[in-house]
């Protein structure tokens, strides 16, 4: 048996405003996830309240993305987002917890997000 | 009183009884059928097919079919089975489990058996061994 | 205003058998603030699903940690059946129930021993342990492994069990019910346990729910949270109730666990009940996937998500896995803000870190 997922695009800008009423309703952040695609990057906000599952999704381009940080509402996003900084080069805007770039510490700089992606080395 | 001592009962029960634990190196150790101890290749039943080198997902085996060896990584080797489950000989698979545990080494470096090569391979250029996904 | 100081705990530490390190600050003996440090063995699995096809990823999934390696196993199968459509047969998802449900107990015997551990109670590590090897050796009877099990594939189980072994079982989980009931029993009820963890690392439901706690960590501050409700895999046929606790303190998330363990043995007697006699262990697996899932899963240690995304070749194009640990690291910190510095150790193995799948 599987749950029924869903998948809501919103804007960038309306993450916050989206993100607040569930903050609100007492849903607890499950997790936030970056995927990388041949064109663009999609970020996934899971949201869960009674085992219900609900996810909002961004687009964002390849390079130089930024996006505000939710930590300001869900305090626990830190760690998520220290991590999409570090391995994606998303620039998060207001990190209430930002470790500028050391939270895994890795020689290279955004590994997950390479250009040329089939040459990872140190896979 | 008896809030703290709890434990007791488990402890002193324990003083009649023998030791859990086995005197391991005196007596042998206990194993299962179904137990992964390491790969044994049987070198009379191989035909060199290198279907297991294929299948392998960390790549721990290579087959040279001309040299006739078949050579195994015990480092990489993660005892995953599926080189045994691919190997074709019919009825008993050249490839099997061993529940012992394989032997200490000191460096790491590849076991190698020798096979003989029985017949020339049908199709040389199907299978090189280093045609394995991983590396 | 008091003097502050800086005192850092880890990377290495005795009660730590992995590298997280925090930054404790201090005013006197009381924590003020705790700024958590992980990375120190960042893995980077999840680019293996470039590399590897799908059938090869569960073999990296499961190597994520060794504690719960089946039950990441199964995460990963069961995002990855979703998205390609695969119908388990019975028998399988029952021995799937059967494994993860024993991996708990071994998994929470192992945390409570650490745990005995960490607070100096010497015999009741041993004795737990000692409880675990006989679960351990009911998993290399089935299995094959004692830690790395290898019995979960895409679409089924690698290994069956016969009726005369799973009815020996049966007898052996009655013998080690019957031995974990004694250490359960000093868990509860034993005088130093209680004193020492009581109050200790206090987390409000509220902020259970905020800080996205998961698992033991949430049941034990009243947040009724148990992802097996979610009726994954064959958990749709066991009935049960998720195990909550209200002070939110140590004593209660250990509590939590003690209590699960018996729910697990219930569980485990449930599945291999409903187990069909004989029938398939695994169906046909065709075609790549294509499609997303989040697939979720419960661990011995919370809510583990595993994010599949395939384009319909042999290669996903995501594989993304949050564990547990990840999601407790928030908690934790709360945790710490405003507690002694000697009682950091027994908060930080309340949460049963597992730091090595937290950094994948
Ligand atoms: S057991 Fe697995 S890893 Fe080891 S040689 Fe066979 S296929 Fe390779
Ligand atoms: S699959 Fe079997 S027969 Fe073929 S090379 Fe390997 S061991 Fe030899």
């Amino acid at each position: 048996m599987f749950e029924s997922q869903e998948y809501i695009t919103i804007k960038k800008e309306e993450l916050l405003e989206k993100t607040a009423p569930l903050f609100k309703s007492g849903h607890r952040l499950v997790q936030i996830c970056c995927t990388k695609l041949p064109d663009k990057l999609i970020m996934d906000y899971s949201f869960d309240k009674d085992y219900k599952f609900i996810d909002y999704r961004i687009e964002l381009p390849l390079e130089g993305a930024s996006l505000p940080s939710i930590t300001g509402i869900y305090f626990a996003a830190f760690t998520y987002e220290n991590e999409i900084h570090d391995l994606f080069g998303i620039n998060v805007i207001g990190n209430a917890l930002d470790f500028g770039g050391k939270f895994y510490r890795i020689n290279e700089t955004a590994p997950f997000n390479k250009v040329v992606k089939k040459e990872v080395k140190n896979a | 009183m008896s809030d703290i001592l709890k434990m007791c009962k488990t402890v002193v029960s324990s003083l009649r009884k023998k030791p859990f634990c086995q005197m391991y190196p005196f007596k042998p150790a206990k194993f299962y059928d179904h137990t992964r101890g390491h790969i044994k290749l049987d070198a009379s039943k191989c035909i060199l097919c290198s279907l297991c080198a294929k299948r392998c997902p960390t790549g721990a085996i290579e087959v040279d079919r001309v040299k006739g060896s078949w050579q195994i990584n015990r480092y990489k080797c993660i005892m995953c089975i599926e080189c045994v489950v691919a190997c074709p000989v019919k009825p008993v698979k050249a490839l099997a489990v061993e529940n012992q545990y394989a032997p200490p080494m000191a460096k790491m470096e590849m076991e190698m058996f020798d096979v003989e090569v029985k017949k020339p391979a049908p199709k040389p250029a199907a299978a090189p061994a280093a045609s394995t996904p991983a590396e | 205003m008091p003097n502050r100081t800086v005192i850092p705990f880890g990377p290495h530490h005795p009660v730590l058998p992995e590298p997280i390190h925090l930054d404790l600050v201090l005013e006197d003996e009381k924590v003020v603030e705790a700024i958590p440090n992980v990375g120190f063995i960042h893995r980077g699995l999840e680019l293996l699903c470039e590399k590897k096809p799908f059938q090869d990823m569960v073999l990296v999934a499961e190597r994520i940690c060794g504690i719960c390696s089946l039950v990441h196993g199964i995460g990963f199968v069961n995002g990855v059946e979703k998205i390609m459509n695969i119908q388990v047969p019975e028998r399988a998802e029952m021995l799937r129930v059967f494994w993860s449900e024993l991996s708990r107990v071994h998994s929470h015997l192992l945390w409570l021993g650490l745990a005995a551990d960490g607070i100096g109670f010497e015999s009741l590590f041993m004795h737990s342990w000692r409880v675990r090897e006989l679960v351990l050796d009911i998993f290399e009877e089935t299995t094959g492994g004692r830690v790395i099990f290898d019995a979960i594939k895409v679409g089924g189980v690698k290994k069956n069990i016969n009726k005369e072994t799973l009815d020996r079982i049966l007898k052996q989980l009655e013998k080690v019910e019957e031995e974990y009931r004694q250490i359960a029993d000093v868990f509860v009820n034993d005088f130093t346990i209680a004193h020492r963890w009581s109050g200790v690392g206090l987390l409000t439901k509220e902020q259970a729910i905020t800080l996205g706690a998961v698992g033991p960590t949430a049941r034990a501050s009243g947040l009724a949270m148990d992802t097996r409700m979610i009726k994954y895999g064959g958990y749709d046929k066991i009935t049960m109730e998720p195990i909550v606790e209200t002070a939110g303190d140590c004593y209660a998330r250990a509590l939590v666990r003690v209590r699960e363990v018996y729910q697990s043995f219930d569980q485990i007697r449930q599945a291999i009940s409903k187990m069909p006699e004989g029938g398939e262990t695994e169906a046909k697996v065709t075609g790549f996937p294509t499609g997303e899932y989040f697939s979720r899963v419960e661990q011995p240690r919370g809510e583990v998500i595993y994010y599949v995304k395939g384009n319909g070749t042999k290669y996903l194009e995501r594989f993304r896995v949050r564990t547990p640990t990840f999601a407790n690291i928030p908690p934790l910190v709360q945790m710490l803000a405003g507690c002694d510095l000697a009682d950091v150790p027994a908060i930080v193995l309340a949460i049963d870190p597992c730091i090595s799948c937290t950094e994948r």
